[in-house]
């Protein structure tokens, strides 16, 4: 099973709760950092990285003395990616999407496969946890393409291996590409308004995907009880809730992972584990009747 | 005409909170949040809407089943995998389509339609304080950096009329497409960030951003007293890459309590928070004419 953890408003906590259910997870169980502009789920987990893999996109390449400027992949380009100046044709590799259309439609054959760095891809062991996150080269505009490739070191297994995902804040491109492809989704939240504002955001994004989805409420005790309505009100199931506490925020800024270090919290953890489990095997014998 | 946009890198350090208590001191700047997948500053800000606008960008392929011969050359050749078989034809998945025209140009039968993208709304409004522009993308849509550049033009263009010299931006979390439009010609980057592992990784990547877009840097170390240690070390790190540390802002409910409230910090609190926030926003403006 794939498990997204997920929120709108960043810093409510994901890789707070991620690092936790990693520690308690049944063995064996993967960790991904999808979060490839500012993953940060290795801080807590201190893997051991046996292998960095840069990842690149395919960006075209012109063969000028091939080129006839018929324009065709100019005209093709939605990304302004490839242009004709003064009877010259240049490539704007960083505007590129990668999408392939300008080479398969030149006639003349005179673009060609190049590529363009995305960033890094790092795979490594955190004890007997796996552990592979993406690392978004900076000034890199797009996470996507490197979120898919990560992606694909993944969704194509088909071992029993449980796999928990750190995503992306936010319900735009970016987010639900990261949930997408998983089995259970747990949007992680505080009771702020800004908080609840994403919280309905991603509900509302996330909804549609028809995945059994539950919240977590970190710093629970703080703001209003806002999320609690509405998690009453439309049916979400509240998973866990995280206290407010001001020792748990200083275990945070030493690095470590929470349930290991607030004894308190192992048990909300457990639950929250058997939550996602229990929610995620009711669904799957539902769609499989 | 001035613009400075308030980032962090990681989510959650208070750059809204922040951004909101400086749209109150600065008075005569137009608010601009360039947050617009997940925007939250209206909730500080109340903003009355003057006018609403839509914001269209790219386009959207639909197969029409009618027309499917179903050669499933649209599926061989789509890089991101939207195309899925169903039982009688194939058809985009809206999510993973990036409008790239590929399918669309080669389906031999003609059967694909691009139309164009409808990604959000955009918003000119009047707060307590002062006009404010701001968005909402749809749910799923392309994190537009195009709507983060048109915000800020927009604002940009207010601010003239008004006679203003400051356009004050709140900004998204990350490094990727949207933040990078919104440093775009900008004359100070703020960083708000917290002295955590991650507040500190972050802080460097989007540090190194804006370095590679030659934007002056200010630090703003939100809840230093979680970790004083930490707070020093984001001081040291600071000082040697040349950023200016404006502020040491402390880890006060007080904060919540104000965005509860729907107000920003300093309506909140006539206190040392207050007074804090006064000294930071004094200190940037100087950053600013200093430049």
């Amino acid at each position: 099973m794939i498990y997204a953890i997920a929120s709108g408003k960043g810093g409510t906590g994901k890789t707070t709760v991620a690092a936790s259910l990693l520690s308690l997870w049944d063995r064996p169980v993967t960790a991904i950092d999808l979060d490839v502009e500012e993953p940060n789920l290795h801080l807590f987990l201190n893997p051991e990285f046996d292998s960095v893999e840069k990842a690149y996109i395919e960006v075209p390449e012109v063969d000028e003395s091939k080129c006839t400027l018929c324009g065709a992949c100019t005209e093709l380009c939605q990304f302004k990616a490839i242009s004709i100046m003064a009877s010259t044709l240049l490539v704007f590799p960083e505007m590129c999407h990668g999408c392939g259309g300008c080479l398969a439609v030149c006639p003349e054959k005179a673009l060609s496969p190049s590529q363009r760095e995305l960033g890094e891809i790092c795979l490594g062991k955190s004890g007997d946890i796996r552990f592979i996150m993406g690392k978004l080269r900076i000034g890199e505009a797009m996470s996507p393409p490197l979120m898919r490739q990560v992606k694909e070191r993944f969704i194509t297994h088909d071992s029993e291996e449980d796999i928990i995902v750190d995503a992306p804040p936010g319900v735009s491109c970016p987010a639900v590409s990261a949930v997408i492809d998983t089995d259970c989704i747990v949007l992680v939240t505080e009771p702020t308004p800004f908080g609840f504002h994403d919280f309905k955001l991603a509900w509302e994004a996330f909804s549609p995907f028809g995945k059994p989805m539950g919240a977590v409420i970190n710093r629970a005790g703080i703001g209003d009880d806002t999320v609690n309505r509405f998690c009453k009100e439309k049916g979400i199931p509240i998973w866990a809730e995280i206290p407010y506490d001001r020792a748990i925020a200083e275990a945070y800024s030493r690095g470590a992972v929470v349930a290991e270090a607030v004894e308190s919290l192992q048990e909300t953890f457990h639950e929250l584990r058997r939550n996602m489990r229990k929610a995620t095997e009711t669904s799957r014998e539902m769609n499989n009747a | 005409m001035h613009e400075i946009v308030i980032i962090s890198g990681k989510g959650g350090a208070g750059k809204t909170s922040i951004t909101g208590a400086f749209a109150q001191l600065a008075q005569g700047a137009v608010l601009c949040d360039l947050d617009v997948d997940a925007p939250d500053l209206h909730l500080l800000l109340d903003p009355k809407k003057e006018s609403e606008h839509e914001f269209w960008s790219g386009n959207e392929a639909i197969i029409d089943p009618a027309k499917c011969e179903k050669c499933g050359l649209c599926f061989d050749m789509c890089r991101f995998n939207a195309i899925e078989e169903t039982e009688d034809s194939f058809q985009v998945a809206p999510f993973r389509c990036e409008g790239c025209k590929v399918c669309v140009e080669f389906c031999p039968a003609d059967a694909i339609s691009f139309p164009k993208r409808h990604c959000g709304q955009w918003y000119i409004s009047t707060t307590r304080f002062d006009t404010m522009v701001h968005a909402q993308l749809f749910p799923g849509e392309e994190n537009s950096g195009r709507l983060v550049t048109l915000l800020k033009q927009e604002a940009k263009k207010i601010a003239e009329a008004k006679g203003f010299d400051l356009v004050l931006c709140d900004g998204a979390p990350g490094i990727g497409c949207p933040v990078i439009s919104s440093l775009a010609g900008t004359d100070l980057a703020l960083l708000v960030t917290e002295p955590t592992p991650s507040g500190i990784h972050d802080l460097k990547r989007v540090a190194e951003l804006c370095d590679g877009f030659k934007i002056q840097v200010a630090v703003l170390i939100n809840k230093w007293d979680v970790n004083p240690e930490l707070s020093d070390n984001i001081e040291k790190y600071c000082q040697s890459k040349g950023y200016s540390v404006i502020c040491r802002f402390p880890h006060d409910r007080a904060v919540t309590d104000a965005m509860v409230n729907r107000k920003v910090i300093t309506e909140y609190d006539n206190g040392a928070l207050k007074k804090t926030l006064e000294t930071a926003w004094a200190d940037t403006v100087s950053l600013l004419k200093s430049k």
